[in-house]
């Protein structure tokens, strides 16, 4: 256990200074397990860099992903039983949910509302009419027996989702992707079942069972565990965003199955298989740089490649087959005879006289123009209105709520966006990580730094001292800066015969320094500098120092 | 001994009564619910041996009975059903009442909630009097495979019958109610209910209907709803309606009808369509007889009483015209199919972890499941199951569903053009002949049987058209014989009238007519 908490702080660590999360987790994943899958880093990144080519006779690997999203709703896909997280074992089942005898689906029409925002958000087909089928397979946690589920016709289909992640050796090159939506389909989520091996007992939980989940089918178009965690966190924003699904990997609100083969560039693809059990993004990445790499070794050694359903195992880092029950299963597939056509309508007029308003009737005009502004519209937004960098809005949208903190502090002070951006993204959010803390939690307002960045845009207090009084603030929540600032007295030293006489102690006690000075070295003027700031505490106006020393040595 | 165990007397007035007369009754309190209700107990319990009830309610029905009493004596009428016995098919989920479907696997199931047609005569007052018996999991059309034990049909122990088959002492050949309500189709000819409820998928409350002497309506899909009925066949089930009379029929379906929000296929009944009406004219009536259904196997007294009706029906003014439903005999092997398929399917919730029945089998949870299921189910049940997996699997979907799927759609289209050429209804037998003897019916199996008990009655299950069977005579065997109007959908009302017109016609006699000789 030790040996593993060690190994995994430095991460953390690492990652709590931007909010690139992935992306950089993704980066030193490679870095860590190098010698282990150096060939899978060299042809990703080679992948994900344009400039690089790729060696045509190298494997690579495809990923194509399958993401259940749980519809973010008050209550089931076909009863109105609620749905939470936390609640008490089986208090939200209906007696539909439990699959009692008699009991019949009623749609509802929020989860269809919500898979077709999200099939328009995702530039998906809208099906005007798709059908409901059933799933059969025996288990525990399946109370009827089968899945209500859209296999012949699925509500949305064809769609795509552009996604960026950051390349470059300083990681600071923004690189376009678009992965292809497949299709949206509507499911039941199931029951959970809890083993307890020592009693040899499985506990069945229903509350989830019915659940309206959509399922959306990824396109095998990326090629590797960093392009599936960065799709992953794209559609995570967009969900969000959107208030279809609120996206938590760790709570199962999406989970994500990746179908993983090998190739060579323009051969057909390969067999493929399914990692399951992934519960993170950043797992999400090391399953499938594992699993490509084992593909590649196995081919290497000249093995198969077998088409089989792997667990990913987070602590060791492997993808394990998973035991297979009776290989392969036949669902049995029917439609589901209880619900009639799911037909979507273009607008109110087309809707048959006598439905309009009826339950289950689904209208695109509205949820079209309803449609929240997205992820990649606010990143564009943020770079024309503010004149930030790509990264910048990067960090900014993919940080909850702190795209919203920064506008809010932008508003309340005179200093430029621009300059403003590092105090957001580095010193706030750098806090933040480090307590480890969502922005919704931060103990510091927009408008407590705001009034912060007010005092040194003003010249009252040095980016040193700046800094120095986050700190104080963030420990103290509810102290404002002029506060900290007049009580620690960290204040700028403007008086010029104080500095006068600090400039010349400093000077005394490094004649070396005022040689090499002296001598041209222009670089030692900082140093000096920096000696100053040390001596006042940060508080010296640097530009009356610099000029004092400038004359003192010249 | 059977004559002295159940005298079929003519028992007073009261319980021969139709909904329409006894309800008029209880309003102007010649009647006393609570009376009604304990005669209906006692006629139960003297009419055991025909097994028509699984679950007798005899102290809900007398707290319901009671609270009747007192409404009506404050002179507040919930409805026309107010105070009047029903019994409900033990295939609708009763509250805290039980509800085995006849099988093992649910013989101590207590549903949590009632079917919304239950709740809708309980809501107009009715009393529920209990559960009838039924095949299991209403995969029959006998009423011989249920694990309570067979259902005797009342006319066995009536005067026409029992001075037919050779007397009194002889109690084996008692004959069958047809299935598989046959409880529902019991309980209302041996007068212990005013009306039951049935289900009908195949044709399982107008076979009973037919066989026991009864009006069974089997409406227009979508107009009553299915929550509460546990499914044998979701895309063909409907509740059924057995009573008395024609009218009585009209007055349940009025009640039972409309759009249920806990039932996505039923809609609202549409107003355009004429209700019913007792005064119907047939003179504007085209009756159509599908040429079809001269099928093999039909007896010559069924087919008599047919040809009577249709000459009946001409010389009254009504055009009658030959038809062809070319698909029609498809229809068993189509039905055949797509009912295993959703019984495969419907069935696989009684696992035994839920409710239902669960083997002590305990060595893992598939083990469990296979015990439970193996121990819960008959045989015919299993069998519908197995075939019914069979045919869903992706190797032989198309080949068995797909197909079943699309002569079922042919076998619509028939009735379609039919209609569509100027036939307003359709007059066919119910059944081939009256009914079997248990002795002789119980030599085929149950597939045999429902193949060949289901021919007349379920294509209109597979296009979800209303079709009713009314009773016409009794044979030669003194036992009746029924034949079935089928109609275009939400056509109902028309259905019943022209129904209506018949029953005024035929004479057909109640069994309260008939003492049983050698008493």
């Amino acid at each position: 256990m030790a040996a593993c908490t060690v190994l995994v702080t430095p991460l953390l660590y690492v990652n709590k200074q931007s909010s690139l999360f992935y992306y950089k987790a993704c980066n030193i994943h490679r870095q860590c397990v190098t010698k282990k899958i150096s060939t899978s880093v060299s042809r990703c990144s080679s992948q994900a860099d344009p400039q690089k080519k790729s060696r045509p006779h190298e494997l690579v690997g495809v990923v194509g992903l399958e993401i259940h999203a749980q519809i973010q709703s008050n209550t089931k896909l076909f009863s109105g039983s609620k749905v939470g997280f936390s609640a008490p074992p089986n208090s939200l089942v209906s007696f539909f949910d439990a699959s009692l005898p008699g009991t019949l689906p009623v749609l509802n029409r929020r989860c269809v509302e919500a898979a077709v925002m999200t099939a328009l958000a995702l530039n998906c087909t809208i099906n005007k009419k798709s059908f409901f089928d059933r799933k059969h397979y025996f288990y525990a946690d399946l109370p009827a027996g089968y899945q209500i589920t859209q296999q012949r016709r699925a509500v949305a289909v064809d769609g795509q989702l552009a996604y960026s992640l950051l390349g470059g050796r300083k990681r600071n090159q923004i690189q376009s992707r678009t992965v292809r939506i497949k299709q949206i389909q509507l499911e039941q989520d199931s029951g959970k079942s809890l083993h307890d091996d020592q009693r040899s007992q499985t506990l069945i939980d229903l509350n989830r069972a019915g659940v309206g989940l959509m399922e959306l089918v990824m396109e095998p178009d990326m090629s590797c565990g960093e392009q599936a965690a960065a799709a992953v966190r794209e559609l995570q924003l967009v969900l969000q965003a959107l208030g279809t699904c609120q996206g938590n990997m760790s709570e199962g609100q999406l989970r994500v199955d990746a179908n993983v083969s090998v190739h060579r560039p323009g051969e057909e693809l390969g067999v493929r298989t399914e990692v399951k059990n992934i519960n993170s993004a950043r797992f999400l990445s090391r399953a499938i740089d594992y699993e490509i790499q084992r593909q590649i070794e196995a081919l290497g050694r000249g093995e198969a490649v077998l088409n089989e359903t792997r667990t990913y195992d987070s602590k060791s880092g492997h993808t394990i087959p998973m035991r297979d029950k009776e290989g392969l299963q036949d669902y049995r597939f029917m439609p589901e005879p209880n619900l009639p056509p799911l037909v979507v309508y273009e607008d109110r007029g087309s809707v048959p006289a006598g439905l309009l308003g009826a339950e289950g009737v689904v209208v695109l005009e509205g949820l079209r123009e309803g449609l929240p502004e997205l992820p990649s519209v606010k990143r564009a937004r943020l770079v024309r209105s503010y004149g930030l960098l790509p990264e910048h809005s990067f960090t900014l949208v993919n940080e909850d709520g702190l795209m919203e903190y920064f506008e809010a502090v932008v508003k309340e002070t005179r200093k430029e966006p621009r300059k403003l951006i590092g105090w957001v993204t580095n010193e706030l959010l750098g806090h933040l990580k480090h307590h480890n803390l969502s922005v919704s939690k931060c103990p510091v307002s927009p408008s407590a730094l705001a009034e912060l960045l007010e005092l040194q845009e003003a010249g009252h207090i040095s980016s040193t001292v700046a800094k120095q009084v986050l700190g104080e603030m963030w420990r103290d929540p509810g102290r404002r800066a002029p506060e900290v600032v007049r009580e620690q007295d960290l204040g700028l030293v403007c008086d010029s015969s104080d500095l006068q006489r600090v400039c010349q102690r400093v000077l005394d006690s490094h004649p070396d320094l005022v040689r090499a000075l002296q001598e041209g070295n222009k670089k030692v003027l900082n140093r000096l500098m920096g000696l100053v700031q040390k001596e006042t505490k940060g508080r010296a106006d640097p530009v009356l120092v610099r000029s004092l020393l400038e004359e003192k040595t010249s | 001994m059977p004559g002295n165990r159940w005298a079929l007397r003519y028992c007073g007035n009261m319980l021969s009564l139709t909904i329409k007369e006894v309800s008029l009754a209880l309003r102007e309190g010649k009647i006393s619910p609570l009376e009604l209700c304990r005669k209906c107990l006692k006629r139960i319990k003297k009419t055991q041996h025909l097994n028509a009830y699984i679950t007798v309610t005899e102290e809900l029905a007398l707290k319901q009975a009671e609270e009747a009493e007192s409404r009506l004596l404050q002179g507040v009428y919930q409805g026309i059903l107010d105070g009047i016995p029903f019994a409900v098919k033990d295939n609708f989920c009763t509250e805290n009442i039980r509800t085995t479907c006849a099988s093992r696997m649910l013989k101590d199931f207590l549903p949590p909630y009632n079917a919304t047609v239950v709740q809708k005569l309980l809501d107009q007052g009715a009393v529920l009097v209990g559960k009838t018996n039924m095949d299991e999991f209403a995969m029959g059309s006998g009423s011989t495979d249920g694990v309570f034990g067979p259902v005797r049909n009342p006319w066995s122990y009536a005067a026409p019958y029992r001075e037919q088959s050779g007397g009194a002492e002889d109690d084996s050949e008692w004959v069958i109610t047809g299935g598989s309500s046959g409880g529902s189709g019991a309980a209302v000819t041996s007068l212990t209910s005013f009306l039951a409820l049935g289900s009908d998928t195949g044709g399982s409350t107008r076979n009973p209907g037919a066989l026991c002497g009864a009006v069974a309506l089997k409406p227009t899909y979508g107009l009553l709803s299915r929550h509460g009925l546990i499914p044998l066949v979701n895309s063909m089930d409907v509740p059924g309606i057995v009573t008395r009379s024609t009218s009585d029929a009209a007055i349940v379906l009025e009640v039972l009808q409309g759009r249920d929000l806990k039932d996505s296929t039923t809609v609202q009944s549409p107003t355009s369509h004429a209700g019913f009406s007792e005064d119907f004219d047939v003179r504007n009536l085209c009756v159509g007889i599908p040429k079809e259904y001269h099928a093999p196997g039909l007896s010559q007294e069924t087919l008599a009483q047919w040809s009577r009706l249709a000459d009946l029906l001409e010389g009254a003014g009504a055009r009658v015209r030959e038809v062809s439903l070319p698909h029609t005999q498809h229809s068993i092997v189509c039905y055949h199919v797509l009912c295993c398929a959703e019984v495969a399917s419907n069935m696989a919730r009684f696992d035994g972890l839920e409710y239902g029945h669960r083997s002590t089998e305990d060595s893992s949870t598939d083990a469990m499941y296979a015990a439970s299921r193996h121990e819960g189910f008959n045989a015919v049940v299993r069998g519908r199951i197995l075939s019914g997996n069979f045919f869903l699997l992706q190797q032989n979907y198309e080949r068995y569903f797909l197909k079943a799927q699309q002569v079922r759609r042919l076998i619509a289209e028939d009735f379609e053009h039919a209609f569509s050429a100027g036939v307003d209804v359709l007059l066919t037998p119910t059944t081939l002949s009256d009914a079997a003897s248990y002795s002789h019916f119980i030599q085929a199996d149950n597939r045999t049987r429902s193949t060949q008990e289901d021919v007349f009655t379920q294509p209109a299950n597979l296009a979800g058209l209303p079709a009713v069977s009314v009773p016409t005579a009794l044979s030669s065997r003194g036992l009746p014989i029924g034949l079935q109007l089928i109609g275009p959908a939400f056509q109902d009302g028309m259905l019943l009238s022209v129904a209506h017109w018949i029953e005024q016609r035929v004479g057909f006699p109640s069994i309260s007519n008939y003492e049983v000789p050698n008493k």
